[in-house]
């Protein structure tokens, strides 16, 4: 079983800053970590390997701090990382990353499933998972709660609106995870010294067969402004001698406020 | 050109077609609605056209394979779905297809300058960006409750059947397992009082209905953890679960993620209590009391009732 995971590689969401003036967040410069859905989904493909074997490679579309970002994945169990880097893909929309990312994995070749967040958190697009099912005309499994991989197929648990399934799809796959799935580990001080030996292999864009130009051209989401909106609160702290004293001052300013 | 509105649920394809019909108004355009039952219905809710066919039972394959047709039945340069779990799995899908650029979960679609601009939730909910696309068609999804239905109009339009033909379904349905439906209408409760991990068991809860009774009748709500994980609760708020506007909210034991908060930000009140001073939470509320929920909420109950 050859199983490939797509992580990104994020800025750290509690380490953004609002600017006062602009209320724009600082994004640059601040520590990057492997986006949380994506370290669950990194979780249940080696809790599969270990019980079928075989191998789990993570593949990441990101910029030079990546080749670090990923070490975290190689010493918590992957086996191998292939990373894009070019400088010109940033910013571009999910469109043209999820061309990009399918060139890559038509490189790569060999695997039975690709597995992925649902989601990334940072830009909360949910999309590069169903845009690979269509590209690459593989069975889409979204928003798994519990993975089984078995010869030939997946079982999975798909936690949905108003209601679960149990699906079984042939391979190879999409599958995309939410939070519950599990907890993903914290990798031994041992297997973070060995992650180092691991192969990870860097592909810029050309090596995919891809200009930057072309890349570009498939990008047509604009990000025109972010901000962060004004969370105005009183932040009235309540302090008091006692428990009740201060119980008592909390339903006093309720109800001065009229909202009870 | 036209604007094609989808959604497998009526409710919510009733409110993209609102936002379509304003839409459709600026950019001289014609409203069109893929469905496949009362097709008079979406018509007195603001579409021109019906498109309307056999969709049965959501199959991916065979929602692709019908909205792609009507993409090219209506020659529509914006497509506007509705962000359950099963359409942000289908727009993505339909972009792809079409190559398109694709906005998910906007809170706001406006037409400003010759060009549809949104706005959606980044950075794990903390920012709100401004977003176009330059393709055509793009394709916007919108979560429910995002737009307000029409009163139904007095209108005329027309139905047009819609053939498709779908391949197989790749994946292969074992079982489905009803989710307990959530009793209570957090969306539109007007004081919550709203569970997190501070809690240390189920029973435990039982003093948040104390408060809920002492408040005069609140609904009680709680953080992803409390329902998705430990199941003791059906359902949770935030940014993936419900977005809340009470005039009072009022957290128990809750850190303040922004994925929670993110859903509580339209609140007039918040009111936190959390052991930890450094919480998140105490930053973003209008009073908080550091202290032990299990010492606090007592207290306030009888409280509110002496006050009562
Ligand atoms: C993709 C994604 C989407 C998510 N969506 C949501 C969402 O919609 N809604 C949501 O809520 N979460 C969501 N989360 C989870 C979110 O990140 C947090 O994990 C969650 O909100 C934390 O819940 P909590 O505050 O109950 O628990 P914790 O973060 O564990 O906080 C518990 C708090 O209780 C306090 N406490 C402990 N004991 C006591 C006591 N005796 N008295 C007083 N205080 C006490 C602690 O100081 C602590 O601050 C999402 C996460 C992801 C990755
Ligand atoms: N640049 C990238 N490199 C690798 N994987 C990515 C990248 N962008 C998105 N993904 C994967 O696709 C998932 C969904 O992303 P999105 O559709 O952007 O929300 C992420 O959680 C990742 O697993």
């Amino acid at each position: 079983m050859r199983q490939l995971v797509l992580l990104k590689d994020i800025p750290d969401l509690k380490e953004i800053t609002i600017d006062r003036e602009t209320r724009h967040p600082k994004t640059e410069g601040i520590k990057t970590k492997i986006s949380d859905l994506d370290k669950r989904a990194l979780e249940a493909a080696i809790q599969a390997k270990e019980k079928v074997g075989g191998e789990v490679i993570v593949l990441s579309m990101g910029d030079d701090k990546t080749k670090t970002a990923l070490l975290e994945a190689l010493a918590m169990g992957a086996d191998g990382a292939y990373i894009i880097n070019e400088a010109g893909v940033k910013g571009i929309d999910t469109n043209a990353t999820s061309h990009v990312l399918e060139a890559a994995i038509r490189e790569i070749g060999e695997y039975d499933v690709i597995i992925s967040g649902e989601m990334t958190l940072d830009s909360l697009s949910s999309q590069i998972g169903p845009r690979l099912a269509e590209l690459l005309d593989h069975p889409q499994v979204t928003y798994v709660k519990e993975y089984e991989l078995s010869e030939g197929s997946v079982k999975a648990v798909r936690d949905l609106d108003n209601l679960e399934e149990v699906v079984e799809a042939p391979l190879p796959a999409i599958v995309t995870v939410v939070r519950e799935i599990n907890e993903p580990r914290i990798p031994s001080l041992m297997n973070i010294m060995k992650a180092k030996r691991k192969p990870q292999t860097v592909w810029s864009l050309a090596d995919l067969g891809l200009s930057l130009e072309e890349v570009q051209a498939m990008s047509y989401v604009k990000i025109k402004d972010v901000t962060a909106p004004e969370m105005t609160r009183k932040q009235v702290k309540i302090e008091a001698d006692t428990i009740e004293e201060a119980a008592s001052k909390l339903a006093a300013a309720i109800k001065e406020e009229g909202v009870i | 050109m036209s604007i094609l509105v989808f959604s497998e649920d009526r409710e919510l394809a009733y409110q993209l077609l609102a936002k379509a019909s304003e839409l459709a108004e600026k950019m001289s355009k014609k409203v069109y609605c893929l469905a496949s039952e009362t097709p008079e219905d979406y018509i007195k809710q603001g579409a021109d056209k019906v498109l309307q066919s056999e969709l049965g039972d959501f199959a991916l394959e065979s929602y692709r394979a019908a909205l792609l047709k009507a993409v090219e039945a209506s020659d529509a340069e914006l497509i506007l779905m509705g962000a359950t779990k099963r359409g942000k799995e289908l727009a993505p899908r339909i972009a792809a297809a079409l190559n398109a650029g694709c906005m998910t979960e906007c809170n706001k679609v406006d037409y400003i300058d010759g060009e549809v601009v949104i706005e959606r939730l980044t950075y794990g909910g903390s920012t709100i960006a401004k977003e176009t696309s330059t393709s055509k068609p793009t394709i916007i999804t919108a979560a429910p409750r995002s737009f307000d239905k029409l009163e139904p109009q007095d209108k005329t339009g027309e139905v047009i059947k819609l053939e498709f033909e779908a391949s197989e379904p790749k994946v292969k349905v074992l079982e489905t397992r009803e989710k307990p439906k959530g009793t209570q209408d957090l969306e539109n409760a007007d004081i919550i009082v709203s569970a997190g991990r501070g809690f240390k068991a189920k029973e435990d809860l039982a003093i948040l209905e104390e408060l809920a009774e002492a408040l005069g009748g609140a609904a009680i709500g709680c953080t992803r953890p409390i329902s998705a994980d430990l199941g003791w609760m059906d359902d949770w708020v935030g940014i993936s679960g419900k977005k809340v506007k009470p005039s009072l909210y009022m957290t128990c034991g809750v850190s303040g993620q922004i994925q929670h908060v993110a859903g509580i930000r339209d609140s007039k009140i918040i009111v936190s209590i959390n052991n930890d001073e450094g919480a998140g939470i105490h930053g973003v509320s209008d009073y908080s009391i550091v202290g032990d929920i299990y010492e606090v909420l007592p207290a306030l109950i009888k409280a509110l009732k002496e006050k009562a």
